[in-house]
């Protein structure tokens, strides 16, 4: 018996080491970072959202949207946390077409905070004619969409090199270790001091890569702060009261058995 | 049964439960006489009940929210996550709460195979449990279709597929499965009806399967026929719903560990980009839960056969009852086949690690040798135990171990040993 016991368990344990060589050789392993948000309370680092923000909308937004975001989000509770102000100012920069008018006319207009997150390109195939035919993904919930989430998003923003020897590149694929078959479409989006943050953090590649991966982790799960938090608490409160009622079976079946 | 006739104090509820005995009910309910000795394996009958009305509660609310339509499911439930108060929460703990119901359905199907719950006199009760288990394989399937992801296509487009393999008419009806010629707004909207139909389905199955269980009451560890009520029984209310209860909450706190820090860890990343009909996902995988059978389905070259196998898995347990020739019910007394149920856990997991793997190689080969030995645990392995395995001794009551100051596992060890020495 015990030793069939061992036997199950060497299955086991041989299943999981077989399972990680197996992804093991299919990518190197990511670029270690510390995340805030990540823990039994995580949070995201406010500074490090709106610099992402920043980020977001000098580099990427010219080809990449994130068409389930609102402008009002970006002043809302566990994001960045711009000012209403802030957040209305953000929002009127964009142009957005409304209507129709009373004279059955379509009209252009500042953005509010009640609207989306303007996209860079009308429609899909405008957006795959301007990319020499790649699409590029709304960037929503791109974090939750990718195996190995923001770890994998960061390493992939610093994973550009020159291809290595034998490895040829068509015209307009570039070589990155992480990307699933190693050639992307993407050119090398942030390189040092490409932009100039507001608050006078310095702009390395690792830094806006950092602050980038943090906004859109935010984006996919805009709620995590909350979620953590409610967590804590359902958990704890399930636990006293899974002592309590330890101790009451306890006295109930004393009755009947000495253990339970 | 508690055969006194319960009659209620007061003057109303008297009139009352002679017109409807719904007092009677509950007192039937509270009264209900439980071997004493149950341990926590069985505590996921009651777990499983929770897990249900978790899943209808949430469920309920999220309809009202999301939008079945092929251009809109999937935004809309990102406007659950992202702007419905709490629909986070009600997202997660519905999403979570499939895979905890198949986890709790997992232990409850082999705490059944261990300690032989399906035998006689329980036959019906064990059948009516794997129509509920069909049902909910079902449900979780067109569940995961329903937020119209990458996986959620692609699985369902799997999956349909198979009933093509059916001879002559298979091309006809998945047809008329999806509603056209291939997975697309009507396939969502019918599997939207659908899932909103079979919890309820399962919920009614769920009463007949309490209703037939308190026929002839509980089986226990030991496995033994007992007196109902003596001192071998309890009364469900207090002892085992505080039992339940305790267990329960055990539960929950891993429940609630997925929910609210690993709430994707289960899912797939693909289902977070919204179905495209034109760009295949590099592997195709369905959700942890069916990973056995899916592997079943692979292991056989040709689709029709592979089909056949897969249904085959699910349906031969329908005939476990028959197929296991034991007189005795408990695991606990049967040396030999407790080797070979823990040979089929590791068996049954292995299935579902290649199933998550490629087709191809090694796997396939583990594949084929673990579905071959799945088949033959049931209908070699099984039958030939019966007549031949050498069965410890039972006891006369579950009390009389107990009271002999050694537990019946030990005691069952003890002879074993014995036994080994005397060869």
């Amino acid at each position: 018996m015990r030793k069939l016991k061992n036997i199950f368990f060497a299955i086991i344990f041989s299943a999981v080491l077989l399972n990680s060589s197996y992804s093991a050789e299919k990518s190197p392993p990511f670029l270690e970072t510390k995340w805030t948000f990540k823990g039994l309370f995580g949070k995201f680092d406010r500074a490090s959202l709106q610099r992402g923000y920043q980020v977001y909308t000098e580099v990427c937004a010219s080809c990449h949207s994130m068409k389930y975001l609102t402008y009002r989000n970006l002043a809302e509770k566990g994001g960045p946390e711009f000012s209403e102000a802030e957040a209305k100012a953000i929002a009127a920069s964009f142009e957005v077409t409304d209507g129709p008018d009373s004279t059955g006319e379509m009209f252009v207009r500042p953005a509010k905070l009640s609207d989306k997150f303007v996209m860079p390109y009308a429609n899909e195939q405008e957006a795959k004619a301007a990319n020499g035919g790649a699409y590029p993904p709304d960037m929503s919930v791109l974090v939750k969409a990718r195996k190995g989430g923001a770890d994998y998003i960061y390493s992939l923003l610093l994973g550009y090199s020159e291809p290595p020897e034998g490895v040829e590149l068509d015209d307009g694929v570039y070589y990155n270790k992480y990307m699933y078959g190693n050639k992307i479409k993407m050119p090398a989006p942030l390189s040092d001091d490409l932009i100039e943050y507001t608050d006078g953090t310095k702009a390395t590649a690792e830094q806006m890569s950092k602050d980038v991966t943090n906004f859109l982790m935010w984006s996919a799960e805009p709620h995590l702060e909350q979620r953590h938090k409610t967590g804590f608490r359902v958990i704890a409160y399930l636990i006293i009261l899974t002592v309590l009622v330890y101790f009451t079976m306890k006295k109930i079946w004393s009755r009947v058995e000495p253990k339970v | 049964m508690s055969n006194h006739e319960y009659t209620p104090s007061s003057k109303f509820g008297k009139w009352f439960n002679d017109r409807l005995p719904l007092l009677t009910l509950a007192n039937h309910l509270t009264d209900y006489p439980t071997p004493k000795n149950l341990n926590y394996w069985w505590t996921f009958g009651g777990i499983l009940t929770f897990c249900l009305i978790t899943q209808i509660v949430t469920g309920l609310v999220l309809a009202m929210h999301y939008i079945a339509h092929a251009d809109m499911a999937f935004s809309s439930v990102e406007h659950i996550m992202r702007d419905v108060n709490y629909g986070w929460l009600l997202r997660y703990v519905h999403a979570n709460g499939a895979s905890m119901f198949f986890l709790a359905v997992y232990i409850h199907i082999f705490r059944s195979l261990f300690y032989g719950s399906y035998k006689s006199p329980r036959e019906i009760i064990w059948i009516l449990g794997i129509i509920i288990y069909l049902l909910m394989m079902a449900a979780a399937f067109m569940g995961y279709v329903l937020p119209w992801g990458q996986m959620s296509f692609w699985g369902a487009t799997v999956i349909t597929n198979l009933f093509s393999a059916i001879p002559l008419v298979g091309e006809s009806i998945t047809t008329w499965l999806w509603g056209g010629y291939s997975v697309d707004n009507p396939t969502l909207t019918r599997f939207f009806t659908l899932h909103y139909l079979i919890p309820f389905l399962i919920l009614g199955l769920v009463v007949l399967h309490i209703w037939a269980l308190h026929v002839p009451g509980n089986n226990n560890p030991v496995g033994i026929d007992i007196k109902k009520p003596s001192k071998d029984t309890v009364p469900f209310h207090p002892y085992i719903v505080i039992k339940d209860a305790f267990a329960l909450l055990m539960f929950c706190i891993v429940f609630a560990l997925f929910v609210f820090y690993q709430p994707n860890i289960l899912g797939h990343a693909d289902n977070y980009i919204e179905a495209d009909p034109l760009v295949t996902p590099a592997h195709i995988v369905p959700e942890w839960y069916l990973l056995p059978f899916y592997a079943i389905l692979r292991s056989v070259p040709d689709k029709l056969m592979g089909v056949v196998a897969m249904l085959s898995a699910i349906l031969i347990l329908a005939a476990l009852p028959w197929l296991d020739t034991s007189k005795v019910r408990s695991a606990v007394f049967r040396p030999l086949f407790r080797q070979f149920y823990w040979i089929l856990v590791a068996d049954v997991l292995i299935l579902g690690y290649v199933g998550a793997m490629p087709a191809e190689g090694l796997y396939l080969l583990i594949a084929r040798v673990a579905t071959a030995y799945y088949f033959a645990h049931f209908l070699i392995i099984l039958p030939v135990l019966g007549w031949k395995e050498k069965t410890t001794p039972l006891p006369l009551s579950i009390t009389e171990p107990v009271l002999g100051g050694s537990p019946n596992f030990a005691t069952a060890r003890i002879d074993e040993k014995i036994q080994k020495t005397i060869k």
